[in-house]
């Protein structure tokens, strides 16, 4: 019998020959001859900025393309068996039994309707045999292994109950229930914080390599691919651009493309921090903050949270100081409590020396035209009726001094400082995620504000998109000497970008010091957990990486 | 390429019942309301285009002025129900609290009845005529409009884009105005074409009871239900007034969809 030589011993587990996924309604070809294979037990990412067609690609594995997409070529085999001629029943079989897939959002990838216990049963009830006591038995087992607080309570718990983390781990351990040969998980934790990031991810590791599951995690994040994956495969505009062991992608990348990823990770700047001197610019002083909390019973009183409690913070102007904390640690609300878009209860608020806290909403106008904010997702704060012009020249209807014309010169100015000349006339839906943060940055810097708010500006955002925007935003900072209060989840962002990094957790503030200081000797055991779980790598070739 | 067809189609729709309209003030072929016992209930012919009624008068001549009226009547009650409902929605969306509860309530009550029967209730204070069925349907399908108002202001105004008009300085009205208000424009026109035509029928209704536009006085809804009767021996009389009325909410809804397209930039292309 003749066999083929190039097959690695122990026969791939998936092979994917030529895959093509068209759009023929928008005449676009999104997945471009892709071919690869993954070896059971082996891990796999699947790299790519958005558009890419990584997604659909591992959609098409399981036969779950969206309405309007076609395989118009290729052959998908899983096993000897080649899904593309199965019969839909067929990969319905496959599907939870020896496919398993974990999606991006916890949050709405569980029915909101069903107990935890129901959503787990349903896979062991339709691909085995067992009775309900011993599904029953299989469900708590696996909750246990998952480290979760008291599993038979948990699986009367409806997914609201738990957090976002918790969730994720509940969705894993109900893919990895049914032992399955694959699981394809698409962005499982980009929707967590690093810390919980790491469990998760961590936990999918370990399950995968009891069960001697092969893992085809798709990232955009290179950080992730060199802490787990020994593989990787980089897309570009739906064609495979690199393929190999992680170590040789990412530290000896051969294409263009791979290397301008790597090159866009964030890195610390060599130039020192700047430590302006002279009075604060805004100031905080014991500022707190408290949510109702959750109603105990049906006519128990809110017992309140505390969102910030006691937070003292000053910015001088010309500096970025980074607030940085998981999920739930208070450092969007501290930047919305400062800007006075969410109410405070105690502290207090100077903004040049004046109390803004207490004035009254029509006193704050010179306080409203000296700060700005930048919001987390370009796609929602832009008006989708306005154009971008008009969108720009908004803030400066304000300024009173300015007729239209001069208006219209100093927001085409402004467009033109952000990189986006001549994109007036175009609507918010014309442009890309990049161009909609250049707008809402544009919009945010044209009255020249004293101080801005960036609320995760780049999170939503690609890799190499992140780079251009965080260097367009020091740029400009530099230029015009605002004082910047760049809010993050994302470690390596705020290396390249801080001069001063304060901690924050559960509402207090745990650790404060210049970038260099925090980044190298950090004195907090939280900031401690943090930057061990930042999945960053050296270019250099430092990281660990798996073996491969 | 379709989209422009519908308009069009809509468009020559609504002109051709205007043109009607119009026409109706200058001249009809005979008196709407001369009564010719002689050639009653006469079949469409040479002499009169559209057949005659069971009082002989002309069908053509009365789909004409009852054009100008019901046509009249229909918009005018429409606008006063959009700007009604409107301004409770938004007031309502806008301030929450006691005053979106309050309001609320009171619109809730009033989308318990039918709007008919809300209609029949104002039309016996008021007395019958053409502006009190005006204020009266304009009255009743007010709530709805309302409702549908405030449900696009309260999640519109969570919108990112709502704050950030804050941030830059805006006061609540300006933000209300230009980034909340354009917004609702889509829902509003899209059930402002269809209540034109429920506003052609309540008419109709509140003709036929005897509160609405006092006979001889034709409207296309008063024409179509004095042809109940007769449906089987004169069909004429019924598929007049009909087809006038299906035409124009055909037309209407057409550039009711082709307008809320053209004013939702992320249609155009």
């Amino acid at each position: 019998m003749k066999r083929d030589l190039t097959i690695v011993p122990g026969a791939p587990l998936l092979e994917v020959h030529g895959l093509t996924l068209v759009a023929p309604a928008r005449g676009l070809t999104l997945v471009d001859d892709l071919s690869f294979g993954i070896a059971a037990g082996e891990f796999l990412a699947v790299v790519g900025e958005s558009g890419s067609g990584k997604t659909l690609a591992a959609r098409a594995v399981l036969g779950l393309l969206p309405p309007g997409v076609e395989r118009r070529a290729g052959r998908i085999v899983l096993d000897t068996q080649d899904l593309t001629q199965a019969s839909p029943a067929q990969l319905r079989a496959q599907r939870g039994a020896r496919i398993g897939m974990v999606f991006q959002e916890p949050m709405v990838s569980l029915n909101p309707a069903l107990t935890i216990g129901a959503q787990m049963d349903e896979g062991l009830c339709l691909h085995t045999r067992l009775s309900g006591a011993q599904r029953r038995e299989r469900c708590l087992a696996m909750l246990e292994r998952i480290q979760i607080r008291d599993p038979a309570r948990c699986l009367k718990a409806y997914p609201h109950e738990f957090s976002g983390g918790m969730r994720q781990r509940i969705m894993l351990a109900s893919v990895m229930l049914l032992a399955p040969r694959l699981l394809i998980a698409d962005e499982p934790t980009t929707a967590l914080d690093t810390l919980t990031q790491r469990e998760v991810l961590d936990l999918m590791v370990e399950l995968a390599r009891e069960q001697g599951t092969a893992v085809l995690l798709i990232t955009h994040n290179l950080g992730l691919v060199a802490r787990y994956a020994q593989r990787a495969l980089v897309m570009e505009k739906g064609r495979v651009v690199e393929q190999g062991t992680t170590r040789q992608v990412l530290f000896a990348p051969r294409s263009d493309y791979t290397r301008s990823l790597v090159d866009a990770l964030p890195r610390r700047s060599a130039e020192p921090v700047a430590t302006p001197g002279g009075p604060a610019l805004l100031e905080v002083r014991g500022l707190r903050v408290t949510y109702p909390g959750p109603r105990k019973g049906l006519f128990g009183r809110h017992a309140p949270q505390r969102a910030l409690d006691g937070v003292d913070l000053a910015l001088r102007a010309g500096e970025t100081v980074a607030v940085v904390g998981g999920s739930g640690s208070g450092k969007t609300t501290l930047g919305r409590a400062m800007l006075r878009l969410a109410a405070s209860d105690a502290g207090e608020i100077r903004f040049r020396g004046e109390d803004v806290r207490r004035a009254a909403p029509a006193a704050l106008h010179g306080f409203r035209l000296a700060c700005q904010l930048v919001f987390q997702d370009p796609y929602s704060s832009l008006d989708p009726r306005q154009r971008v012009g008009a969108i720009i020249e908004e803030p400066l209807r304000l300024l009173g001094d300015l007729d239209a014309a001069a208006r219209r010169t100093r927001a085409d100015a402004m467009l033109a400082e952000v990189g986006l000349a001549g994109f007036g006339a175009r609507f918010p839906h014309e442009l890309s995620g990049g161009q909609r943060q250049r707008v809402a940055i544009a919009r945010a810097l044209v009255r020249r504000p004293a101080l801005v708010v960036a609320d995760e500006p780049v999170s939503a955002l690609d890799m190499t998109i992140q780079a251009q925007v965080l260097r367009l935003l020091k740029a400009l900072q530099r230029q015009h000497g605002f004082a910047c209060l760049f809010i993050s989840h994302d470690l390596a962002a705020v290396e390249q970008i801080a001069d001063r990094v304060v901690v924050m957790q559960a509402g207090r503030i745990v650790e404060e010091g210049s970038r260099d200081r925090v980044f190298d000797a950090p004195q907090h055991d939280y900031t401690r957990a943090l930057l061990a779980a930042t999945p960053a790598f050296a270019a250099t070739g430092e990281a660990e990486v798996p073996a491969s | 390429m379709k989209l422009r067809a519908n308009a069009l189609i809509g468009g020559v729709l609504v002109a051709a019942m205007l043109a009607m309209a119009i026409a109706a003030a200058l001249w009809t072929p005979y008196d709407p309301l001369a009564i010719d016992l002689a050639s009653k209930l006469k079949a469409p012919s040479t002499g009169h285009w559209w057949g005659t009624d069971e009082f002989g008068r002309d069908v053509l001549s009365r789909a004409m002025a009852g054009a100008a009226t019901s046509g009249l009547i229909a918009a005018v009650t429409v606008l006063l129900a959009v700007a009604l409902g409107i301004t409770i929605g938004v007031v309502a969306g806008f301030l929450r609290g006691g005053v979106d509860r309050t309001l609320m309530a009171v619109n809730d009550a009033l989308l318990a009845f039918p709007g008919i029967l809300l209609a029949m209730g104002m039309m016996v204070v008021l007395g019958a005529s053409r502006w009190g069925v005006v204020f009266a349907l304009g009255l009743a399908y007010a709530p709805t409009v309302a409702r549908v108002v405030r449900g696009a202001v309260l999640s519109l105004r969570e919108k990112e884009y709502v704050e950030a008009s804050r941030m830059i300085g805006n006061g609540e009205w300006t933000t209300m105005r230009r980034h909340v208000l354009p917004h609702c424009i889509a829902p509003v026109a899209v059930l402002a074409t269809s209540m034109f035509g429920w506003v052609l029928l309540a008419e109709s209704a509140l003709s036929f009871l005897g509160l609405g536009v006092a006979p001889p006085a034709p409207t296309w809804g008063n024409m179509l239900s004095g042809a109940r009767p007769y449906l089987q021996s004169a069909v004429w009389l019924g598929v007049a007034p009909g087809l006038c009325i299906a035409l124009t909410l055909l037309g209407i809804n057409l550039l009711g969809d082709a307008l809320r397209d053209r004013l939702d930039p992320r249609m155009v292309r």
